[in-house]
């Protein structure tokens, strides 16, 4: 069978996700602007140990083989090593992807004694003045002890992700050395204008000369460097980028948010997306099986406005999440089409009506106690 | 029947069996293939081929093995390039 009708297989959607997301909650030490998940504070509705757990069994029948942890930051929760230590007993590998706060020596020692675990540890600027720009005050050494803690406890092979903005796209080579100066291996992923993510975005997105920048450094580094197969929309610019090149929400990536809910993939928190909850009867499994909204976006999609651009079967119309969080039309070109067909619809788009995410976990400014003083004083 | 090349006579003749860390997932074409221990994942892209990748253990060659799983001989080609493949991303090994 070529790779192309394996495409158009997995178009039609897997038994079971590949790739699976879980954000174990909501509840973060950082405040990224570019946070897909606007995550912050808790959830209180949060899955419980057993639900968790519950979930694990559910997708170890499935043969999930490895599931991507995320949240906030997953390491805040109390049982985040029993469910890591419960997830590899049955079967399902980990890569939990983290700010790296709570990796001290100890933490990293005991990661390290684990197998089918892998860390991902979010960086987004190789100084601190520009990745702290991006993830808070302290972020970037916060990430750099981390990866001393992980390469000192013998660890082996991290993972250093780093989502490319306008400010760090310059970086690359340097996040490459990085990289390889700790054995690690360099992810770089697309910025989406979800989340946060949504208020940042336009200050942020790479340039169009950027996005060529980009791919021609994607291009002559091939799989050396992973990219979650998130540039696709690049590949109009000429041959096509290591990866399947196509869109996998729904067909065979999902994602599960803290409280159990079902969205299409990761970068789509929001009603329109959510396909069911793991708490439902039926569970996960018939959500990812039965749940009309992952079964639609299985079908065929149209090319609507993008039909008569050569460049469609390069780009597939790019990401559904860019388009729907900047208020364009799923069937016409993305945001970030290098064409520029993105670009014209945006013009036109009054982005006040734009789609808001449907929950924000963002914590609330607080007073300081200066301030404080200064009202009792005047009241 | 299919005349094979020289270098496809290695792997025809050799007994392989499933790499202990490989576990496969049924799927409707065929199957996904992971290796816990290298992380990867492969796609089997015929519901034969998992047939057969399933038998190996079971006989003494991959000839034995297709023989036994009624594949085609002038199918054997396609095979032997495949089970190449998979021995190189660890997914089947000699034993």
């Amino acid at each position: 069978m070529s790779v192309e009708s394996l495409v158009s297989q997995l178009k039609r959607g897997l038994d079971a996700p590949i790739c699976l997301t879980w954000e174990l909650t909501y509840a973060c030490n950082l405040q990224c602007v570019h946070c897909l998940s606007s995550s912050g504070q808790r959830d209180p509705r949060e899955l419980t140990t057993g639900e968790a757990k519950r979930f694990l069994d559910e997708l170890r029948d499935l043969q999930v083989f490895y599931i991507n942890i995320g949240g906030g930051e997953p390491m805040v929760r109390r049982d985040f090593f029993e469910l890591l230590e419960y997830s590899i007993s049955q079967g399902i590998g980990v890569k939990f992807s983290t700010n790296g706060a709570f990796i001290d020596a100890d933490k990293a020692r005991r990661l390290a004694a684990m197998d089918y675990l892998d860390i991902q540890i979010s960086l987004d600027g190789t100084d601190a003045v520009t990745n702290d720009a991006v993830r808070g005050a302290g972020s970037y050494d916060m990430a750099r002890r981390a990866m001393d803690n992980l390469a000192a406890a013998g660890f082996g092979p991290f993972k250093i992700s780093v989502v490319v903005t306008r400010h760090n796209v310059d970086q690359l080579d340097e996040f490459k050395a990085l990289a390889d100066s700790y054995g690690a291996q360099l992810r770089v992923t697309r910025l989406r204008p979800s989340g946060r993510g949504a208020d940042s975005w336009h200050d942020l997105h790479p340039t169009n000369a950027q996005q060529r920048q980009i791919y021609d450094w994607l291009m002559s580094h091939g799989e050396n460097v992973l990219t979650g197969d998130s540039f696709f929309h690049l590949n109009a610019l000429g041959d096509p980028l290591p990866g399947l090149n196509m869109c996998g929400a729904g067909r065979v990536v999902c994602l599960i948010d803290p409280i159990g809910d079902v969205y299409a993939c990761p970068f789509v928190i929001h009603d329109e997306f959510k396909a069911g909850s793991v708490r439902d009867d039926g569970g996960f499994a018939k959500v990812w099986k039965q749940s009309p909204l992952l079964l639609e976006l299985r079908e065929p999609q149209s090319a609507g406005a993008c039909s008569s651009c050569g460049s469609y079967d390069a780009c597939q119309g790019g990401c559904m999440a860019a388009k729907f969080f900047t208020g364009l039309p799923l069937d016409g070109p993305d945001p970030e089409c290098v064409v520029g067909h993105g670009e014209h619809i945006l013009a036109e788009v009054n982005a006040a009506l734009n789609p808001k995410p449907s929950m924000d976990h963002t914590k609330p400014v607080r007073v300081t106690l200066t301030s404080t003083r200064k009202l009792t004083v005047v009241s | 029947m299919t005349v094979l090349h020289t270098d496809s006579m290695t792997v025809l003749d050799t007994a392989l069996e499933l790499n202990p860390h490989v576990a496969l997932r049924p799927e409707p074409f065929g199957a996904l293939a992971y290796n816990y221990a290298n992380r990867r994942l492969v796609f089997l892209k015929h519901p034969d081929m998992v047939k057969v990748a399933n038998s190996l253990a079971h006989h003494d060659s991959l000839r034995a093995t297709l023989e036994a799983c009624d594949i085609a001989p002038e199918r054997w080609n396609s095979f032997v390039t495949a089970f190449e493949s998979l021995k190189s991303s660890e997914v089947v090994r000699e034993r």
